[in-house]
């Protein structure tokens, strides 16, 4: 066991003179160090001599403690054995530390920021499709180098993966919807219209957009921190010094399987619900199967399943460039990686609703029936 | 070391381990290591491997690249179980104490890590504060104060102390590491190639910083290195890992003197003495 920090005063020679012993390491110093500091403080007060010849061991916290209790400068008279003369020169290279800067940013310099900010985004977005763009007439020079591979991976993971998950919730959907309007159509006694309904919602609004959501929360984020963690690891670096380009050969595969498989996924989701709301229909309406399925291309002109695959395209183009364009902005941190992520998911899914707005407006004219 | 005879009107201010009544013990070997065997699927690392560090020791532990030195050191800290034998810290086993007791010991060595492992996420200040907060003993201007101090003591100035890890040199991420390793005065420092990617001067005053800090606080080290001038600089004993096995054990000059194929590769550029004097 240390034999713990330990005070004495004594007379000596008629001085006034503290005589520390013991081990004043941070292992052996009390558990709360402010009744010490406080005490030794108050020695340090009045002029008095200190003695550390009995100090068996000093360490850096010990040496700090006293430095503290000097008020940062040497007493006047004091004995130091030589081996903790040392670290207390240590203390005394330690600078004083400075008062802190006061100071909250005016409104206008955040707002300023942040703005700042979103311009970046939106600059380096811009330059990744531009880079993309540019890839892509180099490709049709150089087809060997089609990064055909990274492609296949990115469309089974994206595409082929993401099959259950999207039936499901596309059936659960169109189950709900046409649940709920049923029960409004009986009141008016129009139930045939469920059919318009469902088709109309689910094929040219709701199905894109499901699928959007689930594509951006799984494939969206996982290509966000793939790509992150190999700018963490350096690895982007690794293929630079190799010769190979990360947009031609990171980027465009993720962003051209994404384009691919969303359109498929959104017939495929579409289809699940439209299965759901079939379902709910002849349970709740009695409607028959026949029926639904004879009347569903009369009323939900072909035009709109041409606006659900456009938008599944526009979709998956923009997620793979969002995540990808988050991704390569992580810095080399793992806090960057976590916001990079959060915001890849974040923005791609604002973005996909303002696009999905945009889309409402241009094709207003567009697949009604008369 | 003998305290000087205390004045009976000294005040005393126990310790916190004096505080929750901690008994004095005989003091067992820092580490104690007994029949370790350590395999990653087929591959045997150690078979049947012994070592012991007593108090005050500077181990260096050298071997050839992949010999299992990392490994082994993962195990003394209690990173990895063994596959067989028992692997004692202060004469704990430190993955079957009970969690208090865990705790305790972890709080009782610094690791410097091959690759550094600091916290990217944080800068070079709050990564040697990291520790020192985790104590929840000190306050903060207390705290600024050892960080600083701890940074001198591996030559980086307080401007550094803003950088992120990202930003550091190679040999700037060891210098960090090892005041991290070094914030809570270690009993037992545990050091993975700390020269590797130091200039030598650096190298030198590494081996000086730890020389000293080893005098004034008496703690113990195990360190894995390839640089023969840190080994000569720094090790008190130094052990040989080949084969799984530890095939020398001893001095320097005695490592050197055993007829062994590794130890033979090893030290070869020193038994030269056109190199040697060239050193010196
Ligand atoms: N988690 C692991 N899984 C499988 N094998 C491992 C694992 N960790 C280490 N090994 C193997 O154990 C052996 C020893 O590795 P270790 O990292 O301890 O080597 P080392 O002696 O530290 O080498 P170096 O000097 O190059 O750092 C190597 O063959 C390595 O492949
Ligand atoms: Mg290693």
């Amino acid at each position: 066991m240390l034999p713990p920090a330990a005070i004495a005063c004594e007379v000596r020679e008629g001085r006034q003179c503290v005589r520390l012993s013991g081990h004043w390491t941070l292992a052996a110093l009390p558990p709360s160090l402010a009744a010490l500091e406080a005490r030794l403080c108050e020695l340090a007060a009045t002029p008095v001599d200190w003695d550390l010849s009995g100090v068996a061991r000093l360490d850096s916290a010990g040496a700090l403690l006293l430095w503290r209790a000097w008020g940062r400068r040497w007493p006047e008279v004091v004995a130091v054995p030589e081996a903790h003369c040392l670290v207390l020169m240590r203390a005394e290279s330690v600078p004083p530390p400075l008062p802190p800067v006061a100071g909250r940013r005016p409104p206008l310099l955040v707002a300023g920021r942040a703005a700042l900010i979103v311009g970046s985004h939106l600059r380096d977005l811009v330059a990744l499709a531009g880079q993309l763009l540019l890839d892509l007439v180099w490709l049709f020079a150089n087809p060997r180098q089609l990064p055909l591979r990274e492609f296949s991976a990115t469309l089974y993971k994206s595409g082929a993966r993401a099959l259950p998950v999207t039936a499901l919730v596309g059936f659960l959907i169109g189950v709900v919807v046409s649940y709920l309007s049923s029960l409004q159509l009986k009141l008016f006694g129009a139930e045939v219209f469920i059919v318009n309904i469902l088709g109309m919602s689910i094929i040219r609004e709701l199905g894109p957009v499901l699928v959007a959501v689930l594509v951006a929360g799984r494939s969206g984020s996982a290509m966000t921190a793939q790509i992150g963690v190999m700018r963490v690891t350096e690895e982007i670096d690794a293929l630079a010094t190799m010769g190979v380009s990360r947009s031609l050969r990171l980027v465009l595969p993720k962003v051209a399987a994404l384009a691919l498989a969303m359109p498929l996924l959104v017939v495929w989701c579409s289809a699940a619900g439209i299965v759901g709301g079939l379902v709910a229909a002849n349970l709740q309406l009695d409607l028959s199967w026949g029926f639904f399925i004879e009347t569903l291309p009369r009323v939900v002109p072909l035009p709109n399943l041409w606006i659900g695959l456009a938008k599944g395209l526009v979709f998956g183009l923009l997620i793979g460039l969002v995540a990808c364009h988050f991704g390569l902005r992580v810095k080399p941190n793992t806090e960057s990686l976590s916001t990079m992520t959060t915001s890849s998911v974040v923005s791609s899914i604002t973005i996909v609703i303002l696009a999905d707005a945009v889309f409402a407006i241009l094709t207003r004219n567009v697949g009604l029936p008369l | 070391m003998s305290a000087a005879p205390r004045p009976p009107e000294a005040e005393r201010f126990p310790s916190p381990a004096e505080v929750a009544g901690g008994q004095p013990a005989a003091a067992p070997p820092v580490v104690d290591i007994r029949g370790v065997w350590t395999c990653f699927g087929g591959t045997v690392v150690h078979q049947d491997l012994d070592l012991v560090v007593r108090r005050g020791e500077l181990l260096g532990l050298v071997g050839s690249s992949g010999s299992g030195k990392t490994t082994l050191l993962r195990e003394v800290v209690g990173l990895l179980r063994p596959s067989r034998g028992e692997v004692r810290l202060f004469g704990l086993p430190i993955l079957d104490a009970d969690p208090d007791a865990r705790r305790e010991v972890r709080r009782r060595f610094g690791v410097l890590f091959q690759h550094g492992a600091l916290f990217s996420a944080l800068p070079v200040f709050d990564n040697i504060a990291f520790p020192l907060r985790e104590l929840k003993r000190l306050d903060e201007a207390m705290i600024r104060d050892l960080v600083l101090m701890k940074m001198a003591m591996v030559e980086l100035g307080p401007e550094m102390a803003g950088l992120m890890p990202a930003e550091l040199s190679g040999g700037m991420v060891k210098r960090v590491a090892l005041a991290r390793a070094l914030a809570l005065e270690p009993e037992l420092l545990v050091l993975d190639e700390p020269t590797a990617g130091l200039d030598p001067d650096r190298s030198e005053n590494f081996v000086k910083l730890i020389r000293t800090l080893q005098r004034e606080l008496d703690f113990t080290v195990i360190m894995v290195t390839h640089d023969l001038a840190t080994l000569a600089g720094l090790a008190s004993r130094v052990a040989a890992l080949s084969d799984g096995r530890v095939v020398a054990n001893g001095t320097l000059e005695e490592v050197m003197a055993v007829d062994h194929p590794f130890t033979r590769s090893f030290f070869a550029s020193l038994r030269q003495p056109a190199l040697c004097g060239s050193r010196r």
